[in-house]
């Protein structure tokens, strides 16, 4: 041989080596979009910290799966659910994506998800609250990592009835999710001995929620719990303090993320209890991933920004498994496989698609035992993820 | 004690309630009563400006360590200093065109300050704490009155009485009335008119600002805090009548009892309340409660 065909054969060999390794990767990549809001009210959850947390999963993971490289695109949902499910589309049929991350709003995920079933490509929703992906619309391609509004009920509910609160009175924030939460949590309230002696529904975006606690004060209730999220909870829990409820009765968040309890000043905040599915602070392996997300970032994680990351590296590891990225086999080979990582303990994704795993029950910190504006949760309890999650539906078991 | 099935001392509450959130909405329909009701400039940017003053009071206390007393005369002042930096550079070079231009510029300079400040701090929001003079409260027979509330009543009130006095019965007031009405014969007369639109034009502005620095410490300050409520204080000013001061205040009491009342019986529509009223006024008398006949 020459040296022109020792050149030749060796790029062969090199070529045909490649081509196998990513044979049976679609178009040689590994492509997963994010789709979120990242300029609105929810942009904080998810956002731009989900894009940056998947970037941080894909170098993790080496920068390619079956040699061929991850790349990472986003779009911005903002907020409604027509523009979500129309950049889904676009990404699954022109654009080759393989999966889709962040998934914040449950109308743009309820919307992104039903486009990406028919295309059969995963939904990987790290922010949404609905129970709904896993139940009422339940997929074969929906995995639903973070939490949802069962386990916040579950989480933060059941041990206040347990203690002996057994009046409920809600402030309910007047859409899909807070009546989502509201009856999530009302079942729970009821199944344990409880009973629900009030509800006021208020305008999502109310500026001043006084008037609301008033009715929550005169109706005797021993908690009163806020069923709605972001600017809301900040502004209903603003009007609790000043108007003294908290001095007379609990105040549980049932939706409360670390951007929110930051926003509130310490002394009206503290106290208060509520359910995560993450807290940077927990332990060494979460302050080790958060620092390092808080330096990318610039904030600290909240949990769809953790969740978000865990999420991406187990659908790494299932492509690897499987040896493909065709939508079944991962599928298969995520739920094969445990989820084990500072973001999921105890952890397992069941054949529904919920992944079922530790839960955090804590309360807000007073100023005076916070180290500064990030140290923000006490946990008080590990709740189990068999006990936080409700169990699955029959008809959503897609185990084959 | 019942009456008709509603708890009286509930009610009672509940209509104080009002009247505090109704004194808060006067403040804020005051800037917009002025800009929009005076100048007829439809001032969109209104809603942003009330956020600057909670965003500059955050910063106020936490860069500068300047506290609520200090930051309620000195951020009014920066924030309406902006709005005369807008007006002499955006809003006068369009001036003679419709109406509609000033609306869109102002809608975009909402837009990229919400953007801003959402780019920077977040959308989720800062903390800001109630101070220290006007923690606590005192028990009434039927509520809970919140010092800080009181204090929003009595500031708003202040203001608003101030600022009433101030166009209605002053010479300066006279000459901006007059100066808007006809502004070529103002001219005439050797009065600045261009200068006394601009002054006006910071001076509403300044308000919205007083009004965010009053909001801080009771509502969540986040970018998203303006575009709330704008449209729920537009609805005021049309309802009270363009040009009359006196009608917005008043108008602005009224509907935050109203709109109380609503969250009390039918919380669901408390947000829609208002509009609902808009549409009655406009279709019986369509210049408004108090405002003069075209």
């Amino acid at each position: 041989m020459n040296r022109f065909t020792k050149t030749l054969a060796a790029v062969a060999v090199a070529a045909a080596t490649s081509t196998a390794a990513v044979a049976n990767v679609s178009d040689d990549k590994i492509k997963i979009g994010v789709l979120a809001d990242m300029g609105g009210v929810y942009s904080d959850l998810c956002g731009p910290g989900c894009v940056t947390a998947l970037e941080m999963a894909a170098e993790d993971f080496g920068g390619e799966v079956l040699g061929a490289p991850i790349e990472i695109v986003s779009a911005d949902d903002q907020l409604k659910a027509d523009v979500g499910s129309a950049i889904v589309r676009k990404w699954v049929e022109d654009e080759q994506v393989d999966a889709v991350g962040g998934l914040v709003s449950s109308a743009v995920t309820g919307a992104a998800t039903k486009v990406l079933t028919d295309a059969k490509k995963i939904a990987m929703i790290s922010t949404a609250a609905s129970n709904a992906f896993t139940t009422a619309s339940c997929s074969p391609y929906n995995v639903h990592w973070t939490y949802n509004v069962a386990a916040l009920a579950n989480g933060t509910v059941k041990p206040m009835v347990d203690s002996g609160k057994k009046k409920w009175f809600f402030i309910t924030a007047d859409y899909a999710f807070g009546h989502a939460l509201e009856s999530v949590a009302t079942e729970v309230i009821e199944n344990n001995g409880g009973e629900v002696v009030g509800v006021v529904r208020a305008p999502l975006a109310t500026t001043d929620f006084s008037s609301y606690v008033l009715q929550a004060q005169a109706s005797g209730a021993d908690v009163v719990a806020l069923a709605n999220a972001g600017a809301d909870t900040v502004n209903s829990l603003k009007a609790a303090t000043e108007f003294g409820l908290t001095e007379m009765v609990d105040v549980a968040g049932l939706l409360v993320f670390t951007p929110a309890a930051q926003a509130m000043d310490p002394d009206t905040a503290a106290g208060m209890r509520l359910t995560t599915g993450f807290y940077w602070d927990y332990d060494d392996e979460t302050r080790a991933w958060s620092n390092r997300f808080k330096e990318r970032h610039g904030s600290i994680p909240a949990m769809g920004h953790a969740g978000a990351y865990s999420m991406a590296m187990h659908y790494f590891r299932a492509v690897e498994a499987a040896g493909t990225d065709d939508s079944d086999a991962v599928m298969a080979k995520m739920r094969e496989l445990k989820p084990d990582d500072f973001f999921a303990r105890n952890a397992y994704l069941r054949a529904d698609g919920r992944m079922v795993h530790d839960m955090y029950y804590a309360e807000i910190k007073p100023a005076d035992q916070r180290r500064d504006n990030d140290d923000i949760l006490n946990v008080l309890s590990v709740i189990p993820g068999d006990q936080a999650f409700a169990p699955m539906l029959p008809e959503c078991n897609f185990a084959d | 004690m019942t009456f008709l099935g509603i708890n009286l001392f509930g009610l009672f509450g509940q209509l104080l309630v009002g009247l505090i959130n109704g004194s808060f909405y006067a403040l804020l329909s005051l800037g917009l009563a002025i800009i929009f009701g005076l100048l007829k400039i439809i001032n969109f940017a209104q809603g942003a400006m009330y956020m600057l003053g909670a965003f500059f009071a955050w910063m106020a206390l936490s860069y500068f360590g300047m506290n609520y007393w200090v930051a309620l005369v000195v951020v009014p002042l920066v924030v309406g200093f902006i709005g005369i930096l807008m007006e002499r550079f955006l809003v006068r070079p369009i001036a003679h065109e419709d109406h509609l231009y000033s609306l869109l510029l102002t809608f975009g300079v909402a837009l990229m300050l919400q953007g801003i400040f959402t780019h920077v701090y977040g959308s989720s929001g800062l903390a800001y704490a109630i101070p220290e003079e006007l923690k606590g409260g005192t028990r009434l027979p039927f509520m809970y009155l919140p010092n800080y509330r009181a204090w929003i009543i009595v500031a708003s009130l202040v203001v608003c009485g101030l600022t009433w006095w101030l166009v209605e019965k002053t010479k300066l007031g006279a000459y901006l009335r007059a100066g808007t009405e006809n502004p070529q014969l103002m001219q005439a007369f050797g009065i600045n008119v261009p200068l006394i639109v601009t002054l006006t034009f910071g001076f509403g502005v300044a308000l919205a600002g007083f009004a965010g620095v009053m909001a801080a410490p009771v509502y969540s300050v986040s970018p998203e805090m303006g575009s709330n409520l704008l449209i729920v204080v537009f609805a005021i000013v049309v309802i009270g009548g363009m040009g009359s001061i006196g009608g917005a205040i008043l108008t602005g009491l009224a509907m935050g009892v109203i709109e109380g009342l609503t969250k009390y019986l039918y919380p669901e529509a408390s947000t829609t309340v208002i509009f609902l009223v808009m549409v009655i006024v406009l279709l019986l008398k369509p210049s408004g409660l108090f405002g003069k006949e075209a």
